[in-house]
């Protein structure tokens, strides 16, 4: 009986919707908004016209200006990586010279006391002990400064403003606008901003948006980043120099990932992700002054320690690869001289060598090991005896002495430039890989959201390798 | 003989969060479940946080919760499940986040709605509230970011609010802690009916309007005496919502 009745409700209330006709919506929102302010009328007094509100119009005026908007976005970018960059030395040789040269020493005297065989020494001290203080060492110091500051900005409420400022470009390549917001959070995490693209209704854009996520470069990159820039384009300029040179090249690498990134996105949405450009209100907020200590409280404990035990997690288990590929023998070469050997020349002709492809596929759980993983197997392939052994993953003290490792292997300034171009264009850790499946919950879009960037990273590599040959 | 209260402070709810003890993400056993939806961007995380204890993200943009966040507190021995929902502009139109909201308002059948506007910006918001009075009897006002009202010289009449509303009114500044505890007195104080709400249902709409939603109205209680928003499920039928259709067979809302 029941069934019948509203199957009648609703048989009525179609017809009722044809008797009112299409103003339905918008008379109800008059509606809603005529009550509204009614209310706000009897309730609400202001007792004089000036207010902050005025203060806050003067500020977006220069920051969302078509003049200033942008180069503003690039100096605050610079101002947070420069005091990142400069501010985590000092605590990074701190712990470096704790962890490393004075409790790794004490483990191994303690190990050989109680006659613990060499091959556990070597895999639970070499392996995994030593990649775990590498990342706390260097991981810690920049994120614990880093994240902090973007976290100060979100508050201050200056990432929307991001949003309106790039909204024009993002509209250009077919994305959606908030895809600049979901980018933002990208230069702290991947997996972070793929999660963030919620906030876009429409699938298609959304898509496009997890895609591309790839190209801010995370918090894993930033320090590879850095490293060699610091080694081998801050070098090129007097000592003077070679800081604002290094931070150059590295904002200038963050810079063409935002590139690549509205490229794919237009290619994107004028192939497989065709459709119109969805519209949206942003809605810029008021400023409002951090409350400092507690932000940096919450985001060193929330953002910073949660990210470090991550890696922590991937990086012991790699660790532990690194070591046994180094330690176990096919014939006469170990499993990890072999593997380098036959994906040298293939490095080769992308400007890059075995090694450096060796160490991507190692550190594919957690982009951070990179760095410690080249230098271990370039010591192993080039056999001076600067570092612990074979494969041992370790961290040399003084960049300069990193740098004569690694040009002993044979790098060039092309090696360093197409790796960092590599590490921004390769595939997501598989972190992001596994949230990208979680996200769209879909095999098909997460394979090309893996294989698209590496694939990209590739072409890039070998055309800046043939030019360099040609032109040198 | 009449027992007199042995201080004032017992009626105090500065006293009473004594008996406040935030669960952090322990949401089992609970007494009651109370949403906090509002716009995007009026703080709901942070008043989520302050009465949690927990940390969700929080920061200074619209659309940064984008997952259903629980949590709970415990507060005069009674255990309360708190649910903080996506920001919405309004529950009108048919985009997936504001979907997650007015599904758990209409269907989740929260014991309280809490609804987290921003003071300097009242009226704007107040289009969500009237919304979210329509769906459901038992809801206060969190008129938050209080501060920021203050800086702006606005003067609110928190009273006159309240009785227009017809929902208790709480002033909070939940960066501050500021009227957190009056709003969990309130949150409980309803949960157990000891405040009754009179919720405004919208006046200013057209005659025509009116009529259908009346007559649709009068149908729905008939098949479902009990319910307690037949407007709003007639608004919908009127808007052509498919999902109001479908539930309206299960009955998923009684």
């Amino acid at each position: 009986m029941n069934t019948n009745k509203i199957d009648h409700i609703i048989a009525l209330s179609n017809d009722l919707r044809w008797q009112i006709g299409d103003e339905f919506h918008d008379n109800l929102a008059e509606g809603i908004y005529a009550d509204a302010a009614e209310i706000v009328k009897g309730a609400v007094r202001k007792k004089d016209e000036k207010g902050t509100f005025r203060i806050d119009a003067k500020i977006d005026k220069i920051i969302t200006s078509k003049v200033w908007g942008f180069p503003l976005m690039f100096v605050i970018l610079a101002v947070v990586l420069w005091m990142t960059i400069v501010g985590a030395n000092y605590p990074s040789a701190m712990l470096s010279g704790l962890l490393l040269d004075t409790i790794h020493p004490a483990l191994k005297g303690f190990a050989s006391n109680i006659g613990m065989p060499w091959w556990l020494d070597g895999f639970l001290i070499d392996g995994v002990y030593l990649a775990v203080a590498w990342v706390i060492a260097v991981m810690l110091p920049p994120m614990a400064i880093f994240f902090p500051l973007f976290t100060l900005l979100e508050d201050f409420g200056y990432l929307p403003r991001v949003a309106f400022n790039l909204d024009h470009l993002f509209k250009l390549s077919g994305a959606h606008g908030k895809q600049a917001l979901t980018m933002s959070m990208g230069f702290g995490c991947n997996a972070a901003g793929i999660v963030a693209t919620r906030i876009i209704d429409s699938p298609r854009e959304r898509l496009i948006a997890i895609i591309t996520n790839n190209f801010s470069l995370c918090n894993g990159r930033w320090p590879t980043q850095i490293l060699i820039a610091t080694i081998f384009v801050g070098a090129l300029v007097p000592a003077t120099y070679s800081g604002i040179m290094s931070l150059a090249a590295v904002i200038g690498i963050a810079v063409l990932g935002m590139v690549f990134m509205f490229l794919v996105s237009w290619g994107l949405s004028k192939t497989v992700l065709k459709g119109e450009v969805s519209t949206f209100n942003l809605e810029l907020p008021p400023y409002r002054p951090p409350r400092f200590w507690k932000t940096i409280y919450t985001s060193i404990i929330d953002r910073t320690l949660i990210v470090l035990w991550r890696a922590i997690v991937f990086a012991a288990p790699a660790g532990a690869v690194i070591w046994l590929i180094s330690n176990i023998y096919l014939g006469d070469d170990s499993i990890a001289a072999w593997l380098i050997d036959s994906l040298d020349g293939f490095g080769f002709l992308l400007g890059l060598n075995g090694v450096i492809l060796v160490a991507y596929i190692v550190a594919i759980p957690a982009n951070e090991i990179v760095i410690p993983t080249i230098l271990m197997l370039t010591v192993l392939v080039t056999g001076i005896s600067a570092g612990e052994g074979a494969g041992v993953m370790f961290e040399l003290d003084s960049v300069t002495a990193t740098g004569d490792i690694l040009r002993a292997g044979g790098w060039t300034l092309l090696t360093a430039i197409n790796l960092m171009l590599f590490s921004l264009l390769h595939n997501p850790c598989s972190t992001t890989i596994y949230t990208i499946y979680k996200e769209t919950k879909s095999v098909k879009w997460t394979t090309v959201a893996s294989v698209l960037p590496v694939i990209l990273g590739f072409v890039v590599t070998f055309l800046v390798a043939q030019i360099w040959r040609l032109l040198a | 003989m009449e027992v007199k209260p042995k201080s004032a402070c017992e009626t105090c709810a500065q006293f009473n969060a004594d008996g406040l003890k935030k669960l952090g993400v322990n949401t089992s056993d609970f007494d009651y479940v109370v949403a906090l939806a509002g716009n995007p961007n009026t703080g709901k995380s942070t008043v989520f946080n302050a009465m949690t204890g927990l940390r969700q993200h929080t920061g200074n943009w619209p659309g940064k919760t984008v997952t259903r966040a629980e949590g709970a507190f415990e507060y005069n021995k009674e255990k309360f499940k708190l649910v903080d929902l996506p920001g919405t502009y309004s529950l009108l139109s048919t985009s997936e986040d504001e979907e997650v909201a007015r599904n758990f308002i209409l269907f989740g059948k929260p014991s309280v709605t809490v609804i987290v506007v921003d003071a300097s910006r009242l009226e704007r918001n107040l289009n969500l509230v009237l919304q979210i009075l329509e769906i459901t009897n038992n809801a206060v006002l969190c008129l938050n970011l209080m501060d920021e009202a203050e800086r702006n010289n606005l003067e609110i009449d928190t009273r006159t609010l309240a009785k227009d509303l017809g929902i208790p009114v709480v002033p909070t500044s939940a960066r501050y802690n500021r009227g957190i505890p009056e709003l969990i007195q309130t949150i409980s104080e309803l949960a157990n009916g000891k405040i009754v709400c009179k919720p405004h249902r919208i006046k200013n709409i057209p005659k025509n309007i009116e009529q259908a939603l009346e007559k649709l109205s009068v149908e729905i209680k008939e098949v479902y005496p009990d319910i307690p928003n037949s407007r709003w499920i007639a608004l919908r039928l009127l808007e052509g919502d498919r999902n109001i259709f479908e539930t309206l067979k299960t009955g998923e809302f009684v």
